[in-house]
């Protein structure tokens, strides 16, 4: 009695199954009233070894799998991954596969950003939003089916090429969709600038200053917003995108309008550089040979997915299976960003800076061991199960 | 209560069933294909809240399980656990190629297998990923079965 009490906590713990998001990610907030004291994200819930599995599989089959680390930026894997094989099989590409290669990636980067847009939206209890941008998103699916052949995961890519060609109807619907898509896009653009209420849910909320990005490496359109003028497309052109350039774009403000903003001038880049791209396809092959055992070596590929940078480490060992390969997907980069600006922000405002860093669980799920000490070197699931508990306690 | 006063009480719950299942959707490990084609399946192209089918984000509210990808070694006690939370009567519907037979990922270290292999499906959805017709598709299938 009359001993101070200790200030109680109290943690709000959100997921894995939750209504927000649609992938499965646990995160606790602990709040003081409204106000948000300190953030945690659980990850690992889709963690599959996919990693470990490929060391499995022949290079062709892993193609298929690695064009399933996610499913909303599929091609960006396939093509960083193919890039990497070509490299380490001292193969050159056509210059028409590259360019098909770069037209897919951009295609797919207006479904990712239009698609990220509706969710966000969503989040701010925007859904009129979320709507029409699925709606209009709807376009570049129907392009993507027309030229692929599959609205997700479009096996564009194989190793050594594409197996996709352009013609003259597929052009002609492509630069028809970018005019409706641009059209859309500026109308949204006035949205998420001028609409009252959807600005009390994005301006100055979720402010990330240049330093804090450079400290938490942040990547892609997270980073950009906060001034990072770093895109791998500009600083280490990859595909075709040295014949075919694209300009980047960067903000200052930090915070989730500039993000929205940053996203959709990024749209207005991608409708820029797809329609030069039609313009100017160069003829050619669509593939070149590749052999099946792809010689020793070790290689680093990288190249720009919707979300920011995204790395591939590859490592032959002579045979018809790869070595080694290591993904750094750019939403693992950005976790950070979320968890350090959370704090001082209101519990309402938690989903939409969730939501504003376009994250991506099944890409990000890993599992890293660092051996300490004596520590045994095989763990079992009981043995990793407590140290889970033990950790998050 | 006598016989035929239940039989009209079993029809009118079929009937209230059938016209507005609401769904609630779980990704035990998938790679996101099948979850953004599901979310598309609400977006006006095609719209299935016209037929009364809601996305719920409770399981204790829900009638259909979507769920998507293999299953985890991590998700699966979650699942087992979602799907306890709904009342009965209850439906899973199992979307693309990985709940039937863990597809792409099999024999990964932490998948432990297809989404039959941890709680009873009602309706598969083949496809990498499926259509949003095929997913609307298959949820018909069920309501139809229901209506049986």
């Amino acid at each position: 009695m009359g001993a101070e009490k200790k200030p109680e906590k109290f943690v709000v713990s959100i997921g894995p199954q939750h209504p927000a998001l649609k992938e499965p990610g646990h995160f606790e907030f602990a709040v003081e009233g409204e106000i948000v004291t300190s953030a945690t994200a659980r990850l690992g819930f889709v963690h599959r070894g996919m990693e470990k599995g490929t060391e499995s599989r022949t290079w062709v089959q892993n193609l298929y799998l690695m064009e399933r680390v996610c499913g909303i930026c599929s091609a960006v894997h396939a093509m960083a991954y193919a890039q990497g094989v070509e490299k380490l099989a001292k193969v050159e590409v056509p210059p028409r596969a590259r360019a098909i290669r770069q037209l897919i990636a951009e295609l797919e980067r207006i479904h990712s950003h239009l698609l990220w847009l509706g969710v966000a939206a969503h989040e701010g209890g925007f859904d009129t939003l979320f709507m029409l941008s699925w709606r209009d998103r709807e376009t570049v699916m129907d392009l993507l089916e027309a030229i692929t052949g599959n609205r997700v995961n479009y096996s564009a890519n194989v190793l050594g090429g594409v197996k996709i060609d352009i013609d003259e109807v597929k052009s002609a619907a492509i630069l028809k969709g970018m005019d409706f898509l641009e059209e859309r896009t500026r109308h949204y653009m006035k949205v998420v600038t001028e609409d009252e209420t959807f600005l009390g849910r994005t301006r100055k909320i979720g402010t990330m200053t240049l330093e804090q990005a450079l400290r938490l490496g942040s990547v892609g359109p997270t980073g950009r917003a906060s001034g990072v003028p770093y895109d791998v497309r500009v600083d280490a052109p990859y595909a075709a995108y040295q014949d075919f350039p694209v300009n980047i774009v960067t903000d200052t403000a930090g915070d989730l309008e500039a993000r929205f903003v940053v996203r959709i001038k990024e749209l207005y880049e991608s409708y820029r550089v797809i329609r030069e791209l039609v313009d100017h396809m160069p003829a050619g092959e669509l593939t070149t040979r590749i052999p099946r055992r792809i010689q020793e070596g070790e290689v680093v590929s990288r190249v720009e997915a919707p979300r920011g940078e995204l790395f591939y480490f590859l490592k032959s060992n002579g045979t018809d299976m790869p070595e080694r390969i290591k993904v750094r997907t750019p939403s693992l980069c950005n976790w950070g960003s979320i968890l350090a600006t959370a704090v001082g922000h209101r519990l309402a405002d938690m989903p939409m800076i969730l939501a504003g860093i376009d994250p991506c669980f099944s890409c990000n799920d890993r599992m890293i061991l660092v051996k300490r000490g004596n520590d045994q070197t095989v763990w079992t699931w009981e043995d990793l199960r407590r140290y889970g508990i033990e950790y998050y306690k | 209560m006598t016989t035929p006063m239940v039989g009209v009480i079993e029809k009118v719950k079929t009937w209230a069933r059938v016209n507005s299942p609401w769904v609630i959707h779980f990704n035990s490990g998938s790679c996101n294909g099948c979850d953004i084609e599901i979310l598309a399946t609400l977006t006006p192209r095609y719209d299935v809240e016209r037929f009364g089918i809601k996305l719920q984000g409770s399981p204790r509210h829900a009638d259909v399980l979507i769920c998507t990808g293999p299953v985890t070694l991590q998700a699966r006690d979650r699942l087992v656990r979602v799907y306890e939370q709904m009342p009965e009567p209850k439906f899973v519907v199992a979307v693309g190629s990985c709940g039937i037979s863990s597809g792409v990922f099999q024999g990964c270290y932490n998948v432990v297998g297809n989404i039959g292999d941890v709680i009873p499906v009602n309706v598969y959805v083949p496809g990498c990923p499926p259509r949003p017709e095929a997913i609307i598709y298959g949820v018909v299938q069920l309501l139809k079965s229901l209506q049986n």
